[in-house]
């Protein structure tokens, strides 16, 4: 392999993927807690919290319990068979995590982060969402415990998303367009991190993804396992083995962190992350910060940024609002650099083309963002061989999505 | 070796009188006119002047600040032209202290090393980086210590006695005690809680303490004023930028800062300077 244009240090290869972060958040040179001195005795607290209700067996009993009857979990893993022979390859599964209750994997994170908030006495949710599945997940457990609920949203996303607007306001959110910027997720994000720094003492800052500051990467990424750990076990029942391929879509790499992480060290399972490449990397209009970034520093940790030779952030684009965030959680630009997982674009037209495969093909209307998770495996597929098996996380129904696509398919409706 | 910072406090503390700390964003509303005022500042009455570096995610900043910062950067603000407009400044006047203030990731992207050179090259005295907290120290506060900047910590209402000391450890020239949890600009603090939170600090260190967010009057700063080593005043001064550029920018933005100033100044010249 070439060594040109490698950092020494990323050369060092870990004896498991599956230990970071360490204490100080750190995944290799990304994540850490880069934030106001005003939050950070509060960051300190929740890693307390945290800390003990990882180890706490009434809390998992309380979160698998809900897990399974609020969410209905487990999510099947469903061979997709015409599909797969359509495409004429590997055999192709998905995970249905967008069967879930509220359409997508968002509601695993926000039942676990609920009930840490009322662990420490948190009386007021606040939260950022893009598509809006993280905004009415969200809405939705708030709505279930009984706690007020902010959801701070980019004005561009609350036209494109409409209907999920609609959603959490009749789940009893309140829905605060940003208009700064160009209204997108990041931000809704730097929204949220203000008000979250002037309500420090009632508030609790419900991350949607899998970054910000430590413990936030770890945490959300430890409520999303359950979609790989469910996905081995189901996975050995159907198959008798693990798969050979994983892929996902990553927007802040939550869903793609979840179906990841329990199989890191599982060094025949090639692993496969799929960024928003919008209208393609040659220009601004794309999301893919693994891809056509560089590290910097960003709502509180230490990641790739899509940004300028001034370290000023750009603002990405995407079809999908879910994808449209300039950074990347930190454990992912960890194993980009580490090489365990590969990271790739996908255009816009390819995700609105495999959206429309897989409605005919399968009668799942995907989201826009596995969309682009299903644009790769499209590619792969027939290039491998009748007797590989890839798992594909299906992580969000497509009901929020419809509009955007006729518009794009110029459809009126 | 007393830097700018340290003989700027030593003096007001003979004069008996808190410093009034000015901020305004590098290259707002343009270099040009953003220099003028810098260099105006001093004459008009601040004692110390802490430039914003600007950056297009500022998440501690309300609207002013963050308009200021994308106005400059709308106007070709970049980390070089901000520490000329220093060398600039420093060409005519040596003695009053200017500290940068902003995020970390433009610092990082220019290199810390370089950044750190640069910036004393130019003439910077301190630095006072928002998404550092005392975690994060070897990233910029140490080495810029070891070159010779002086590196401002933030405290906050949320920072308790247990976890004051970590906040002094690496903090030098002044301490800055943010006095809402709040974002820049919003409400006004409550002046007898800000002076218990100064005492509560003295208690842990012989440093100066200032105290900035939310204060926009003369009569704020002589109240906050009273019971602190300094007053820091920003988003009044931005908010006025913003206001004269829509009436044409340029001299309006100068006249418009420098009054606001100076009043600013008399109002912490009322104050009497709380014996320590
Ligand atoms: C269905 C769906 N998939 C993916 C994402 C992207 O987020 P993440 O990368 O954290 O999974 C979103 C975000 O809104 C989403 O709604």
């Amino acid at each position: 392999m070439s060594q040109k244009g490698q950092n020494p240090v990323n050369q060092q290869l870990p004896n498991s993927f599956r230990a970071g972060p360490d204490e100080e958040g750190r995944f290799g040179l990304f994540g850490g807690r880069f934030v106001a001195e005003t939050l950070m005795p509060l960051i300190l607290d929740l890693q307390e919290h945290w800390n003990a209700a990882r180890k706490d067996p009434e809390f998992k009993a309380e979160l698998d319990g809900l897990n399974r009857h609020y969410i209905g979990r487990p999510s099947p893993l469903y061979y997709a068979e015409r599909l797969t022979e359509e495409l004429g390859g590997a055999k192709i599964y998905f995970k249905r995590d967008e069967l879930n209750h509220t359409g997508s994997h968002k509601i695993n994170n926000c039942v676990g982060q609920i009930l840490l908030a009322r662990k420490m006495g948190k009386t007021r949710i606040i939260a950022e969402t893009g598509a809006g599945q993280h905004g009415v997940a969200t809405a939705t457990v708030c709505a279930r415990f009984g706690l007020p609920c902010v959801v701070y949203m980019g004005a561009t996303d609350v036209e494109r998303q409409a209907p999920n607007v609609f959603r959490m306001k009749l789940l009893g959110a309140e829905v605060i367009p940003v208009t700064a910027g160009h209204g997108t997720l990041k931000d809704a994000m730097n929204e949220a991190l203000r008000d979250w720094v002037t309500n420090v003492d009632s508030t609790y800052y419900l991350i949607g993804t899998a970054a910000g500051p430590h413990p936030y990467p770890e945490l959300v990424r430890e409520f999303q396992s359950v979609i790989g750990k469910e996905t081995r076990e189901q996975m050995m029942a159907a198959e008798g083995r693990l798969p050979d391929m994983l892929v996902a879509a990553v927007g802040g790499g939550s869903n793609a962190i979840g179906l990841f992480h329990p199989f890191l060290d599982d060094k025949d399972v090639s692993i496969v992350g799929v960024e928003a490449g919008g209208k393609g990397l040659e220009g601004e209009e794309h999301c893919a910060s693994l891809t056509a970034g560089a590290p910097g520093v960003l709502h509180g940790n230490r990641t790739y940024l899509l940004q300028n030779s001034d370290g000023q952030i750009k603002e990405g684009h995407s079809i999908s609002a879910g994808l449209d965030y300039p950074g990347i959680g930190p454990e992912h630009s960890w194993l980009k650099d580490t090489r365990r997982v590969e990271y790739v674009p996908i255009m816009d037209q390819e995700a609105l083309a495999a959206f429309q495969m897989l409605t005919r093909t399968e009668g799942i209307i995907p989201a826009l963002e596995p969309a682009h998770a299903l644009a790769e495996v499209i590619k792969r597929a027939p290039k491998m061989d009748r007797d590989q098996i890839i798992v594909m996380n299906l992580c969000g129904r497509g009901d929020k999505d419809v509009h955007t696509v006729a518009k794009h398919l110029g459809m009126e409706i | 070796m007393t830097t700018r910072i340290e003989a700027r406090f030593a003096r007001l503390k003979e004069e008996g009188r808190p410093a009034l700390v000015t901020f305004v964003m590098a290259g707002d509303p343009d270099h040009e006119t953003a220099l003028k005022i810098v260099e105006a500042l001093p004459a008009a009455g601040a004692d110390v002047i802490e430039l914003g570096m600007p950056f297009s995610d500022p998440m501690a900043d309300g609207p002013s600040i963050q308009k200021a910062g994308l106005r400059a950067l709308k106007a070709g603000a970049s980390m070089q032209r901000t520490l000329s407009l220093v060398k600039d400044f420093r060409k005519g006047d040596g003695d009053t202290p200017i500290i940068l203030m902003g995020y970390f990731n433009p610092i990082y992207i220019y290199g810390v090393e370089a950044f750190v050179k640069d910036a004393l090259e130019a003439g910077v005295d301190g630095l006072i980086v928002v998404d550092l907290p005392p975690e994060m120290d070897d990233e910029l506060c140490l080495p810029a210590l070891d070159a010779g900047l002086n590196f401002i910590r933030l405290a906050t209402p949320t920072t308790d006695d247990k976890r004051l000391p970590a906040v002094l450890k690496n903090t030098s020239g002044f301490v800055y005690y943010v006095s809402i949890t709040g974002i820049t600009g919003s409400a006004a603090p409550d002046a007898g809680k800000v002076a218990a939170a100064v005492s509560r600090i003295k208690r842990h260190t012989d440093l100066p303490v200032c105290v900035g967010f939310g204060v926009r009057t003369a009569e704020q700063a002589a109240e906050i004023g009273g019971n602190a080593d300094g007053v820091v005043v920003g988003s009044a001064l931005v908010s006025a930028i913003e206001a004269s550029s829509e009436k044409g920018g340029g001299d309006a933005a100068l006249k418009a800062v420098t009054d606001i100033v100076a009043s600013l100044a008399e109002g912490v010249r009322s104050a009497r300077l709380a014996k320590p």
